[in-house]
């Protein structure tokens, strides 16, 4: 019984991150890839995210401190961190991501750190919601286990 | 995974397709893998665009495709996409999140076969096959059409040898003849089916042709890429594929001449003494323009065969008759690019190769003595200054030529010329741009050489006719373009390798203007740097690049 709520508690708060634009459907590629050669590919594509994609920000950190800005510099190292997020399907970091870029070119600083805030919030929210997803999901377990042994 | 949505020919064919995945991104590295692997795919993985380039290098054949990201920090993609395109000519996927249109272009432009966009989706990579598919069949064409080339190269060297047993057996001429008609209209036949079998792809006409040889000596050989060529080409329908593709042939080309050179120049190396191997005189009897050129042979076999024991001289009076005579055909017939008349002018020169090695070894002729009263060319001879001892030799030459009928004077000419020349290596160079542009002009650059040889050789052209006269100048002056190179890499010192030398010139400046019509400039550098090194050898290079040439055209 405790297994079928999780489990059901675990697609809630799936379908709540896709509801409420978190995600996009490249996370359900990512899960259409998870077979029994990667039992925990999603999750294991969104530690490696997180993991390389918090030296980007830092990269962004530093870059917006300067005085002048490099919007340049800034756009590339933005460029990448987008393509990074579109790898998990982070839409709307990726939205942020998008709305940064467009202040680089029209040269607007304070656009650009506005928005980078903005997006490090998402950043870290969406890194706490799928925490708590992949941690309810091991919980529950994957379908696949139903042979374990109670 | 499912291969059954594959449509191949062979069953296992996109399985086990091994494709190298170059992403900075760890992420979409792994995610990447991960698909492809799905997808019954061989990967392999690399986060540096320069490690990419060092796995390709290693393992040449190790790969059939490669997928890279756009923007990576140490080496922009679009380099190593033309790292790849050249060295390896691999297809190469593009991706990057960014579909703005210019940098889709970009990619297209510098060759990717396909532009994807991320996030990439499996269906997206499920397909990538199709590319290395496509270019395999690409391949097999440009095999075909190989092989074709291959077929009049080695029908070249198998006529030859009927060809010389000609030299000393003048009562067979007959029946060479129709078999030189035969294998004529053979050519002709090879030549024109691969270009008629691929309507769809881009002829590498002669101009194309030239300018891409124009861009690839101006690039340097080493430096070459498609795109650079492509940039320089400033052909705007043009496509950098085209060009890779023309690229990748024209390298494979120069690698089987390199081998063959290597074997020919070891094999000739060994038995310089002897006649002229069948390899080396061979080429230059095989291709007939047509029957005036027959005939004259025949004339200087006669000719040689009753006064010369050198069969080298007989060679070479050969060649330059059938220089001649062609060009005449040509003139005549008003249509100077034809195909079978380009065969027809390339094979000559082929022949000049292996006299000029026998030219080394020969002794001094006798027939000096005889021919004076003839030709006066000999005076000229003496006051080349390159020239040392052995003019007898080139007078034979001359003689033979003259002594044959009115063909031969132009010939002549030829030589005058081009020795005449030599001195003026630069001034010369610099009239040939504006006389090659035009033929007319060429026949008034003649005075301008200095010294009576020319003059000399011209009164002895009595039936020449006009026509012949002016294509011939024409030709000489572009000669003269390559004289400058190819006496680098003779003996000075000998007279009859200068001749010989000479000789050669004339009749590849004539091929060049033949096949690249007016603007022959950057053909001579090509050869440049190998030959110097090798200079028995260069000749060859030549002849064979001549065939090639030909190939390159209508593949």
């Amino acid at each position: 019984m405790d297994k079928i709520h999780s489990r059901r508690q675990v697609a809630a708060i799936k379908h709540s991150l896709f509801d409420q634009g978190y995600l996009d459907e490249q996370f359900i590629q990512l899960e259409e890839l998870q077979d029994d050669a990667n039992p925990n590919f999603v999750e294991e594509i969104v530690t490696l995210y997180y993991r390389d994609s918090s030296r980007l920000i830092s990269n962004l950190d530093h870059t917006l401190e300067r005085n002048p800005l490099d919007f340049n510099k800034l756009d590339t190292i933005m460029h990448q961190f987008k393509g990074s997020s579109s790898s998990i399907g982070a839409k709307k970091v990726k939205a942020e991501c998008t709305l940064f870029r467009e202040y680089c070119r029209t040269r607007n600083g304070e656009g650009c750190r506005r928005s980078f805030q903005q997006m490090k919030k998402e950043y870290a929210t969406l890194r706490k919601k799928l925490e708590t997803y992949f941690q309810l999901a091991r919980q529950a377990g994957p379908q696949e286990t139903a042979f374990r042994p109670k | 995974m499912d291969n059954g949505c594959f449509s191949s020919p062979r069953r296992d064919f996109p399985a086990g397709l091994r494709v190298l995945v170059v992403d900075d991104d760890p992420t979409w590295l792994k995610i990447l893998e991960k698909m492809l692997k799905k997808c019954n795919y061989e990967v392999t993985t690399c986060c540096l665009a320069r490690h990419a380039l060092n796995l390709l290098r290693e393992r040449k054949d190790g790969y059939d495709i490669v997928i890279s990201d756009v923007n990576m920090p140490d080496m922009d993609g679009f380099k190593l996409l033309e790292h790849v395109g050249l060295e390896m000519d691999l297809p190469v996927i593009m991706m990057s999140v960014d579909g703005e249109t210019s940098r889709v272009m970009k990619g297209v432009q510098h060759g990717a076969c396909d532009y994807l966009l991320k996030p990439i989706r499996m269906k997206e990579l499920r397909n990538i096959w199709q590319h290395v598919y496509r270019k395999r069949i690409h391949e097999a064409k440009e095999f075909e059409s190989f092989e074709s080339f291959e077929s009049i190269h080695l029908m070249t060297n198998g006529s030859e040898l009927s060809d010389e047993g000609n030299l000393f057996a003048v009562e067979d001429v007959t029946s060479t003849k129709k078999r030189k008609d035969a294998d004529n209209k053979h050519d002709d036949k090879e030549c024109m089916d691969p270009s008629s079998t691929k309507k769809a792809r881009v002829v590498w006409s002669v101009d194309l042709h030239q300018k891409f040889v124009k861009a690839v000596n101006q690039i340097g050989f080493d430096k070459v890429g498609p795109k650079k060529i492509l940039d320089l080409m400033n052909v705007p329908w043009l496509t950098r594929e085209n060009v890779a593709s023309h690229l990748q042939k024209y390298r494979l080309y120069l690698i089987r001449i390199q081998k063959e050179n290597d074997r020919r120049s070891s094999s000739s190396g060994m038995k310089h003494s002897d006649f002229p191997s069948k390899d080396l005189g061979s080429f230059g009897f095989q291709n007939p323009v047509n029957k005036q050129q027959n005939d004259v042979s025949i004339d200087s076999y006669n000719y040689s065969d009753g006064s010369l024991q050198l069969q080298n001289v007989e060679n070479k009076s050969h060649e330059g008759d059938k220089g001649t005579v062609s060009q005449f055909t040509i003139a005549k017939k008003g249509r100077p690019l034809r195909e079978s008349s380009r065969v027809g002018l390339q094979q000559p020169f082929d022949c000049s190769m292996p006299t000029q090695y026998s030219w080394t070894e020969v002794p001094h002729t006798q027939l000096k003595e005889e021919h004076k009263s003839l030709v006066h060319l000999e005076d000229s001879f003496n006051q080349m200054p390159l020239q040392g001892k052995q003019h007898p030799i080139q007078v034979d030459q001359s003689q033979s030529v003259a002594s044959i009928s009115s063909v031969p004077s132009i010939r002549e000419e030829g030589v005058a010329a081009c020795i005449e020349a030599k001195p003026l290596f630069s001034d010369f160079k610099n009239d040939q741009s504006s006389s090659v542009n035009s033929i007319g002009n060429a026949v008034d650059t003649f005075p301008i050489q200095p010294g009576s040889l020319v003059m000399n050789a011209q009164s002895l052209a009595s039936s020449t006719t006009n026509s012949g006269l002016k294509a011939h100048g024409y030709n000489n002056l572009s000669c003269i373009s390559d004289l400058e190179i190819y006496q680098r890499n003779l003996l000075l010192g000998a007279s009859a390798p200068l001749d010989e030398d000479l000789h050669f010139h004339w009749l590849q400046g004539e091929c060049y203007n033949m096949n690249f019509g007016l603007q022959n400039i950057g053909m001579p550098e090509y050869y440049d740097p190998g030959l110097i090194a090798e200079a028995p050898s260069h000749l060859y290079d030549s002849s064979d690049y001549s065939v090639m040439d030909q190939g390159l055209f209508i593949a």
